[in-house]
């Protein structure tokens, strides 16, 4: 079995693992990053969202093949609670969030649009959450801290 | 059987193998040799060592049974706890729900932590005790009474001495335990002096959440842990019939099978591996048991035997109902619903030594109570509960007791099976078809009888509703249903007829607000005026598990009182607020009420609307109101809908809600909980519905496809929130309020947009479109 290569979060990982086992497993079991996380396996929630390549993607449904040799950044990857990412103050600051366990999708997925997207309005970003699922409802929040990093990164 | 390697104290107590949770990393081990901990694995509750320790570092450690699900208890612990001892917020450090560790509280459930951590027996009362204690010592040490004592940040001062004749808790303390009992008479600090108790304090969990560095349950990585899978009954009640191991046994990943009675599991060595080791496993059923057909299903619950009771009978109802001028009728349906976690539940257990009492188990649960599921785990593997530790890591929101217990159960009986530690992560299907427990269906008839004057006189309601299993408890693990599988007896319903009631309990808000509940010579426990009522419920053996999920039966009831309000509002001709403020007579009930009314700049008139035409897209608003299980918070909602009366889909544009809980702990944290009980009660009311299929036995809600939910990319309301704080009284629930009165608000606000009622939830286009029809 060839050896399968992903750079995560910076760093590069060499991994064994059968090439259809789902990219969360590797990150989540292997890596023990704590950032991605398994919601429903069925690219339906999104609580594993990634970037891979800067694009966000299921990682639950995303086999290591199609990882191999791409670069994969998790929340972890973004800040730390001592220094965290502009988008991780906003979300902070808002106090968007209530268990926080699907904070992957909204944050992800917001991020990769806003930044792409100058002055992006609110409901361009709410858009771009389409099908995430909060089952808290911090969504009235969770859209305030996106539009709040919006504003700080135009 | 495997080796334990360690004493029964070290294997119980040891937490090194694990950091759990972000905040409270290295000292546990240091800090838990401070407790009280009894032969029988108990913590004394009336200690206060059990709740506390003061590190001579400064440090304050605090235990707690009551746990953090995301609704931010654990940060209202910390203020409470910052509050009583005068100490910087970030010197506290809360420890929660671990047997061996924290005090026996129950489940975190019911809206009741922060009305339990404040009332005697409590938290607060621990603290109190600890802190009044500390100033005696520092009285001794300084040689000054304590009235000539101030404290702050921790350190004792004498008023108006030098910066020198200083001393603080941890030099005190030394190391030392309190070694006292919790004092009844201590008074804690009047809500009027707080600094840190009724500020907007940051959530102490969210930066390590936003950053991927929190640790949840899913997150237990153990020393040689193996994962599992469990492989469950296609079909509701199903039985093995046989199961072939050899169909994994060339699979990679040194597979084991488990099969116990009808509980069927994989373990192997990676997430992967076991995933498709389930998959492959080839198990013959049988069919699967008998259920009714989900068209039929109110009408089935009628025809079953009951166990029944009355919350209220004024024994009159017969004859004023003859007596009124006008009656009002109608019937609320109720389907099952599911928590729908979004993390499918997952667990870690280690079990050593098989069974017996020399047998050791530690489990990893997200559950809502450590004690209970000690204690109902203990039964299913056959340990003494002293030597099963449950240490709760928390999961995603659980909104109730859904798969958590389930999921530990079956990592317990995997690793009992294989001598390993196994981590159970349960797949999205078995999670909703299989693994939660669902909130009961409900069919509710309610009729009211009016004066000439157009004022309620007499209220009765009758409904039907099913339980099975329920939360697990010391008695029998086959009350879940993994445990039920293992071959533990399911406890029946026992057929029963009601009896008078002899005190007014409306815990479940089966009565609704505007009866007085007067039982037999007792003063009044409703928040009402109708005098003549009667409140009847028949509870009927369920084919599903069901366990509470938030609001249990107070949601179902609310909506079924409150949409009945409207329609005899309606039916009077009365303005919706103005009608319900007739019939009320709790003061705090009517200032919520009045609150939301003005902040919504509520429309005074009866409703339909007038002027709204009967195609096309219509607006109106609906209000609703509650006292949360009779005495525990007061709530009101106002919603403002849209509906597009071809297709049959409401928009919920605006919802305006207030809450009165007592004082106010965190007002950022109670709104943003008032805002998610919103949204969720809004889902709950037009999407959420579990489904099952009779000629196969089985669940068809088995994902997010087939069981839909509020989601991103739906049309988000505007959300406004109206916080009460009164100081002089008792704090009351805060999580379950908005949730109980959005179906309703939403309801009545459809009628009030289309004279179209909806007494069926969901409010799905098919549903109202029937609605609709139906229109006089």
């Amino acid at each position: 079995m060839a050896a399968i290569k992903i750079n995560v979060n910076g760093s590069s990982y060499s991994t064994d693992v059968e090439p259809d086992t789902p990219l969360l497993y590797v990150l989540q079991n292997d890596l023990k990053l704590n950032g991605p996380k398994f919601g429903c396996g069925l690219a339906q929630c999104g609580a594993c969202t990634v970037l891979l390549d800067g694009k966000p993607i299921r990682s639950c449904v995303t086999p290591m093949s199609m990882a191999d040799g791409h670069e994969v950044t998790t929340i972890d990857g973004l800040g730390t609670v001592d220094n965290p990412h502009p988008i991780q103050t906003a979300f902070i600051t808002e106090q968007a969030m209530h268990c926080g366990f699907c904070i992957s999708g909204p944050m992800l997925y917001g991020k990769a649009f806003i930044d792409k997207t100058p002055n992006a309005t609110e409901a361009d970003i709410t858009k771009a959450l389409n099908g995430l699922l909060c089952r808290c409802y911090a969504h009235t929040r969770m859209i305030q801290a996106l539009v709040r990093y919006a504003k700080e990164s135009a | 059987m495997k080796s334990t390697g360690a004493s029964r104290r070290e294997f119980l107590r040891s937490a090194g193998v694990l950091i759990v949770g972000f905040s409270m990393a290295g000292e546990n081990g240091k800090l838990a040799a401070q407790n009280t901990i009894s032969p029988a694995g108990l913590v004394d509750a009336t200690q206060v060592d059990s709740w506390i320790t003061i590190g001579a570092d400064e440090m304050i450690t605090i235990y707690s049974g009551k746990v953090e699900f995301g609704q931010g208890f654990s940060t209202v612990q910390t203020q409470l706890v910052a509050e009583e001892l005068s100490v910087p917020f970030n010197r506290v450090k809360v420890i929660f729900g671990d047997t061996g560790l924290t005090p026996d509280q129950g489940v975190t459930s019911g809206s009741q932590s922060t009305v339990t951590e404040f009332k005697p027996g409590g938290l607060r009362q621990a603290v109190d005790t600890a802190r009044d204690a500390l100033f005696q010592l520092a009285s001794q040490q300084l040689n000054v009474p304590t009235s000539e004592l101030t404290v702050k940040d921790g350190v004792f001062s004498v008023n108006g001495q030098d910066p020198a004749g200083h001393v603080s808790y941890g030099q005190l303390l030394q190391g030392q335990r309190f070694n006292l009992t919790l004092n009844s008479k201590t008074v804690p600090k009047d809500p009027s002096q707080y600094t840190v108790l009724g500020t907007s304090v940051q959530r102490i969990d969210l930066a390590a959440k936003a950053t991927g560095q929190f640790q949840y349950v899913q997150h237990v990585r153990l020393p040689g842990m193996l994962q599992g899978k469990v492989v469950r009954p296609p079909a509701i009640g199903a039985t093995v019939v046989s199961v072939d191991k050899g169909s994994v046994a060339s699979l990679p990943g040194s597979v084991q099978v488990v099969v116990k009675k009808d509980f069927v599991g994989v373990v192997a060595d990676t997430e992967w591996h076991a995933i498709q080791a389930a998959k492959a496993l080839v198990v013959t059923w049988s069919s699967g048991a008998t259920l009714p057909d989900q068209s039929n299903l109110y009408a089935w619950m009628q025809q079953q035997r009951s166990l029944d009771s009355f919350t209220v009978d004024s024994g009159d109802t017969d004859q004023t109902l003859v007596q009124a001028v006008r009656k009002v009728t109608a019937q609320y349906l109720h389907p099952f619903q599911m928590h729908g976690a979004l993390a499918s539940s997952c667990a870690v257990a280690d079990v050593r030594g098989g069974s017996g009492s020399s047998a050791m188990a530690r489990i990893w649960s997200a559950t809502q109570g450590v004690y209970p599921q000690r204690d109902s785990v203990a039964l299913l593997l056959g340990i003494p509960p002293a030597n099963v530790r449950v240490t709760f890591v928390e999961g995603s929101g659980c909104y109730g007791c859904n798969g958590n217990d389930m999921v530990s159960f079956d990592a317990a009986l995997l690793s009992q099976a294989v001598g390993q530690p196994v981590r159970v992560q349960y797949s999205r299907k078995d999670e909703m078809a299989a693994g939660e427990s669902y909130g009961p269906a409900y069919v509710v008839n309610l009729t009211a009888g009016v004066d000439r004057s157009g004022q309620i006189t007499v209220w009765t309601r009758e409904a039907w509703t099913l339980t099975k299993g329920d939360r697990p408890n010391a008695t029998t693990p086959g009350n879940i249903i993994s445990g039920a599988l293992a071959g533990f007896p399911t406890p029946p319903l026992v057929p029963t007829a009601a009896t008078p009631p002899k005190t007014f309990s409306n815990n479940v808000n089966a009565a609704a607000n505007y009866v007085t509940g007067v039982v037999a010579a007792n003063p009044p426990g409703g928040t009402g005026t109708v005098a003549s009522q009667q409140v009847l419920t028949h509870t009927v053996a369920s084919p599903f598990f069901t366990a509470p999920l938030r609001s249990p039966d107070r949601l179902q009831n609310t909506f079924a009182n409150e949409s009945f309000m409207d329609e005899v509002a309606a039916a009077m001709a009365a303005d919706p607020v103005q009608y319900r403020l007739r019939h009320l007579s709790d003061p705090r009930l009517i200032a919520v009420l009045n609150a939301a009314a003005k902040a919504a700049n509520w429309d005074t008139r009866p409703s339909p609307k007038p002027g709204n035409a009967r195609t096309g897209v219509v607006t109106g608003r609906g209000v609703s109101c509650v006292l949360y299980e009779g005495n525990n918070g007061y709530s009101a909602m106002v919603a403002e809908v849209s509906v597009d009366q071809a297709t049959g889909v409401i928009t919920v544009t605006r919802i305006v809600t207030s809450q009165d809980s007592g004082p106010v702990s965190n007002p950022d944290g109670l709104r943003n909980q008032m805002e998610g009980g919103a949204l969720q009660g809004m889902s709950r009311a037009l999407h959420e519905e579990v489904k099952w299929n009779a000629d196969s036995s089985a669940i068809t809600s088995i994902d997010w496809k087939t069981y839909p939910v509020f989601s991103f990319g739906d049309p988000l309301p505007v959300i406004e929130t109206v916080v009460l704080n009164p100081l002089t009284v008792p704090q009351m629930g805060a999580g379950e309020c908005t949730i109980t009165i959005a179906a309703a608000a939403i309801g009545n606000a459809v009628f009030d947009a289309t004279s179209a009622r909806l007494r069926r939830i969901p409010f799905t286009p098919a549903n109202v479109l029937a609605a609709l029809a139906a229109r006089p």
